[in-house]
């Protein structure tokens, strides 16, 4: 396996130019609108509004203003998918679609995706959403045909402020911890990293440096595998299973006390 | 931006629509209409096992229903066998850890058990010219031991949706782990209660109809505390009921689907018009938790 790759990506410096949204859809074949329908949200500049099938980059604009609008501040940030060390919709996909690759990154293979949608409720980011023209689940690939060929994924290329950057891991997490130590410095002291150790999900392959809190931004402060329901669902589940079984039982035998010797 | 109640509020719903609302509650009558089936068979009374062979009747179709529901909410239906065998390799595909993997083996061997029921109680009703296959269904050994395995089977059938939604990132959902146990106790309620119906409309009389018309009255109640327990179970994440859907939840599932019918069961009343409303609640209590949890 090539060492795993991924995004690094310093909210401080994006300008929201959406370049990014747009290599993305060029190089990916994506549709320019939504089934013909251009959507405008009418109180932002942000038109694009979430991730979804064909949308797999969001630049989001978070705006910051005291009521008399004399203060205040843009949050940008360019949202992706987060290509989790442990995947949430890679653990519960049932066909097998969704795969680890090489990068280390999770890919949905459209041609073996049945479009059940269990993969959308397990993203705790909201990341995937069915294309409309596949009938499938999509996301961000990470570009994957792109690194097969030794080329590095559209977005980060385009990027104009290096707001996003690509490389592996291990040397993004330690170019962006002496970015939040600048910030520091400088008197930025809300700067911190977002899932860039191991501690959320395994680690985010696609990490952020954030001003505020999580949810500002749209992000889950402590996102969870949802398997982590698993075992107990399951164990509850049996004992409803035995009491209702217990009380068919009960409910039987007093009404026929001689069942046994009754029956043919 | 508040403290969000839990970070489940991030995740996006999955467009789990009224397919899926129509499968949860066939499913669940498939499952626990052939649960109870097996039961009567093997502490029941001989004169029981019309109600018995009635409960196959219900599960088999039931069950071929929800394949198809199932099927049709895909938004790819053709590739509905991806479920089963991997599409470039044809190798079978199954993920101990994924509720809905194991759920569509489930289905697919649910769905065998099944018929064989139904076969063996049409030919034991001789309805279906077939001798052979009454050594299908008890008393015969090997129809004793398909009738266990098949009423575990059905069981999980009935059970396991409710753990598919909790092993999910939504809201509500994904913030309990009682959703299994509920849909198992409504499984086995509505079951009962469909049966009890239709054997009334057959004039049936026997020992096995009071019991269950008892059993079912034990259940509700049952699943009355089973979803408290589960309110509960939510903390924080409860206020997300506070809306139009927890009214539903309140005067849909707990009034008139609950205490309504007990009451009737208690007093010895219409106890027609308890079943009725047993099924109304278990609708209305899968199509409130399939729908609320989406809106948020």
């Amino acid at each position: 396996m090539a060492e795993p790759m991924g995004f690094y990506t310093d909210t401080t410096v994006c300008i929201g130019c959406k370049a990014c949204e747009v290599a993305c859809k060029e190089w990916n074949q994506l549709p320019s609108t939504n089934g013909g329908q251009n959507t405008l949200s009418g109180d932002s500049y942000d038109n694009t509004r979430a991730l979804d099938g064909i949308h797999w980059r969001h630049v989001k604009f978070v705006e910051q203003f005291t009521d008399d609008r004399k203060d205040g501040r843009w949050l940008l940030m360019s949202d992706v998918c987060k290509h989790c060390v442990n995947a949430p919709c890679l653990e519960v996909c049932p066909t097998g679609a969704i795969v680890r690759t090489e990068f280390d990154s999770v890919v949905i293979q459209s041609d073996a995706c049945n479009g059940c949608r269990d993969c959308i409720s397990a993203c705790p980011f909201g990341v995937i959403e069915i294309n409309p023209v596949s009938g499938t689940a999509q996301k961000c690939t990470l570009c994957y045909d792109r690194l097969q060929s030794g080329m590095e994924p559209a977005c980060s290329k385009a990027c104009p402020t290096q707001s996003i950057q690509f490389g592996t891991i291990r040397e993004l997490r330690g170019r962006a911890q002496k970015r939040v130590d600048q910030l520091q410095q400088m008197g930025e002291k809300r700067a911190y990293l977002y899932g860039a150790d191991d501690k959320m999900l395994g680690g985010l392959n696609s990490f952020y440096l954030l001003v505020d809190k999580p949810e500002v931004y749209g992000l889950p402060p402590d996102p969870k595998m949802p398997t982590r329901n698993l075992k107990m669902g399951s164990w509850f589940s049996a004992l409803g299973a035995i009491v209702v079984g217990l009380m068919g039982v009960i409910s039987l035998r007093n009404r026929g006390a001689s069942a046994q010797e009754g029956r043919p | 931006m508040n403290t969000p109640l839990s970070s489940t509020f991030f995740s996006a719903p999955p467009d789990w629509g009224w397919l899926v609302v129509f499968y949860f509650f066939v499913g669940g009558l498939a499952g626990g209409s052939y649960f109870l089936a097996v039961l009567i068979d093997f502490f029941g009374r001989a004169e029981d096992r019309p109600l018995a062979r009635l409960g196959y009747y219900i599960s088999f179709p039931c069950i071929i229903l929800s394949g198809i529901l199932l099927t049709l909410d895909l938004r790819r239906p053709e590739r509905f066998w991806h479920m089963l065998f991997q599409s470039n390799t044809f190798r079978p595909m199954f993920k101990y850890y994924s509720p809905m993997s194991i759920g569509s083996w489930a289905l697919l061997i649910f769905g065998i058990f099944s018929l064989i029921a139904f076969l063996s109680a049409l030919a034991e009703a001789d309805r279906l010219k077939w001798p052979a296959a009454r050594s299908l269904r008890p008393p015969a050994m090997l129809g004793g031991i398909l009738s266990v395995l098949g009423g575990l089977l059905g069981f999980f059938v009935a059970g396991y949706t409710g753990v598919l939604l909790s092993v999910t990132n939504r809201p509500i959902w994904s913030d309990t782990p009682l959703l299994g146990m509920l849909f198992v106790v409504s499984a086995a309620s509505i079951s009962a209660s469909l049966m009890l119906l239709l054997a009334e409309r057959s004039g049936w009389k026997m020992p096995g109809v009071r019991a269950l018309h008892r059993m079912d009255a034990w259940v509700v109640a049952l699943e009355f505390i089973v979803l408290i327990a589960l309110m509960i179970s939510l903390g924080p994440v409860f206020r997300a009921w506070l809306n139009a859907w927890g009214v539903l939840l309140l005067v849909g599932v707990i009034l008139i689907g609950m205490l309504a019918p007990l009451a009737l069961y208690w007093r010895n009343l219409n106890a027609t018009a308890a079943a009725v409303l047993v099924l109304i609640g278990g609708f209305i209590l899968r199509l409130v938790i399939v729908f609320s949890a989406q809106g948020v």
